[in-house]
């Protein structure tokens, strides 16, 4: 059990030094910061910036976010029936057709629900 | 206290850790020179060149590729910008967010077949050209001549119970699980990175990378469904010992590959889908201020975020280590139950020519990405959304569902009609085989062949009108 899943930890610690190594490069090895108060100013083309740094979000972003919570939630119900796949035969494909057959009415009620419409 | 991992496994996996962490890092680092030649050959330029030291008096520059080591020093030297009004902890946390799980995904990703280094190499008695029996532990024969033998490994299985090395860092048994849990963090650093700089168009880029990747995450977790169902587990090796015994997943699941290779490309962000980073609308997107090496580390998480997608599409469809005909025992060229050509090989050498299999696909795999990064344009946003939730997940659902239909059909069918599946299933090694050989060719012929410069004469353009007979009357007329 350990045996297994250390070299995968190992794996994770040499990842996190080699970033941690890159960013302790970029940070100690880089030019000192010349501080012009034109530099500072937040990049936007060049042009002046107007308004707030925070923008107002269209609502979609947030609904694009709910929709993948309840489609990867789904997915990850599906994984243990596809693995036991080949085992439960056509029952298993049928119990499934239903279930998959939610998730499409699901889909489609995002879909004329105007969910997935981006155009607009 | 077995259940300890002994000095011996953390050795090994130390060494492969450190091969697949040089792998990664040294091909992404090639892959930019790539994207940046290849992009000069496909628009007809002569790319960079520059970059070069002197050795007496040959101006060494290796085709640019030095140009990615000069890159390398280069971001290191510059200043080290951060907003005043940026969040500090995040903004520095943000680029190793975004490195850390592209090279961690590597560690479950298979390299090569399992080595039984106990059984490399034997030691057997030989009198008048007879192996008589094997030597004892210090390699000597009561009878005969000790030699030294490779013996080949069996078809299937092992022929070893000890020092059996996985040449995957971590055989995990819940291998796609932990690529899926690790690919999913990618949004994070992005997300962050937005939000934390103070900055509107980093702000907009983050939310466009972060809608972007999740919608496109749902299609990549439903399309690899029907890999599954087909080889029936979620350890990366099963997966591709199953496409060895029978035929590469690209042939069992066609639009499985392309859906996965669409939102592969997806998630990594790059040219058809570049919309986090779109320059022309964002500047450069989240990571519009940062400067020096932690931009670097984002441009850097990102090919290697292409190389960890194509280990990926190699190992669940393009048959991870397996080359056509070569099996564990060796070359055995076969049609059906008809054995044309059978030689055995030594196991390590198998396992050799598994590895070396392995690293070409996934360069192929590599190169093929670059070239649709410069092929294609960028979508428009709400073509990119429509795309994914409109086309690609209905078709993933139908992936799963015509997969099962179609096995289970085929199941039916009974074991009279198993030997015509066998058949097709060879007739594809066939084909790879064919396409593989061609392909070896045509880039040794390439290679090989003198460059044929096409020459234009380059005059005055009014003389050049004057001699095609004037030219269309313009306004703007030179």
């Amino acid at each position: 059990m350990i045996a297994t899943y250390a070299p995968m930890f190992l794996m994770l610690a040499v990842a996190a030094l080699v970033a941690g190594a890159f960013f302790v490069g970029a940070t100690f090895l880089g030019g000192k910061l010349k501080v012009t108060p034109e530099k500072m100013k937040p990049f936007e083309c060049g042009s002046e910036s107007s308004g707030g740094n925070h923008l107002k979000l269209s609502v979609k972003f947030y609904l694009t976010a709910i929709l993948f919570v309840v489609f990867d939630i789904e997915a990850v119900f599906i994984y243990p029936w596809a693995v036991q796949f080949k085992s439960l035969g056509w029952t298993g494909l049928l119990s499934m057709f239903g279930f998959i057959a939610v998730l499409v009415v699901g889909l489609v009620y995002c879909w004329k629900k105007g969910a997935l419409e981006w155009e607009s | 206290m077995n259940w300890l991992p002994t000095t011996q496994d953390l050795i090994a996996a130390m060494v492969k850790i450190l091969v697949m962490v040089g792998f990664l890092f040294n091909v992404a680092g090639f892959l930019t020179w790539v994207d940046r030649r290849l992009s000069s050959m496909i628009q007809d330029r002569v790319g960079p060149n520059r970059a070069g030291f002197k050795l007496g008096p040959i101006n060494l520059r290796i085709a640019g590729l030095l140009h990615t080591a000069a890159d390398g020093v280069k971001f290191f030297t510059k200043q080290d910008f951060m907003p005043p009004k940026a969040d500090k902890l995040l903004f520095s946390l943000a680029p190793m967010l975004a490195m850390i799980p592209v090279i961690a995904l590597a560690a479950v990703i298979p390299m090569g077949d399992t080595v039984a280094i106990g059984d490399i190499k034997r030691v057997i008695c030989v009198e008048n050209g007879v192996a008589i029996a094997r030597a004892n532990e210090l390699g000597q024969c009561a009878k005969g001549v000790a030699t030294t033998v490779w013996p080949a490994a069996m078809r299937s299985g092992l022929n070893a119970n000890k020092g059996v090395i996985d040449l995957a860092v971590s055989p995990l048994n819940v291998g796609l699980l932990y690529v899926f849990a690790l690919a999913g963090q990618g949004i994070v650093g992005a997300a962050i990175a937005g939000v934390s700089s103070d900055n509107k168009f980093s702000l907009m880029g983050a939310l466009r990378a972060a809608s972007q990747m999740v919608s496109y995450e749902v299609t990549m977790g439903l399309t690899l469904i029907g890999a599954m169902m087909i080889y029936g587990s979620m350890r990366l090796e099963d997966m591709v010992r199953w496409q060895g015994e029978n035929c590469w997943g690209i042939f069992v699941q066609p639009l499985g590959f392309v859906l996965f290779f669409v939102a592969a490309v997806a998630e990594s962000k790059r040219i058809p889908f570049d919309l986090p980073e779109a320059e022309s609308e964002l500047v450069s997107g989240y990571f519009t201020e940062y400067s020096g090496m932690k931009f670097g580390m984002f441009y850097f998480a990102e090919y290697m975020e292409v190389v960890t997608s194509s280990m990926l599409l190699v190992t669940i469809f393009l048959g991870g280590w397996q080359l056509p005909f070569l099996h564990r025992d060796g070359l055995t060229l076969a049609f059906g139950d008809e054995i044309l050509f059978a030689q055995k090989l030594p196991h390590i050498w198998v396992v050799i020519f598994g590895v070396g299999a392995f690293f070409g696909k996934t360069l192929a795999v590599c190169i093929f990405q670059a070239f649709v990064r410069w092929s294609l344009p960028r979508f428009r946003y709400d073509q990119l959304m429509k795309l994914g939730w409109r086309k690609l997940l209905p078709l993933s659902l139908a992936n799963i569902l015509a997969t099962g239909v179609i096995w289970l059909a085929l199941d039916k069918l009974g074991p009279t009609f198993q030997p015509t599946i066998k058949l097709g299933y060879d007739i594809t090694q066939a084909i790879v085989a064919v396409l593989i050989n061609v392909g070896l060719l045509w880039l040794v012929i390439g290679f090989f062949k003198p460059v044929k410069h096409a020459r234009f004469i380059v005059g005055s353009s009014a003389e050049q009108a004057d001699k095609r007979g004037g030219t269309v009357a313009t306004p703007m007329q030179a």
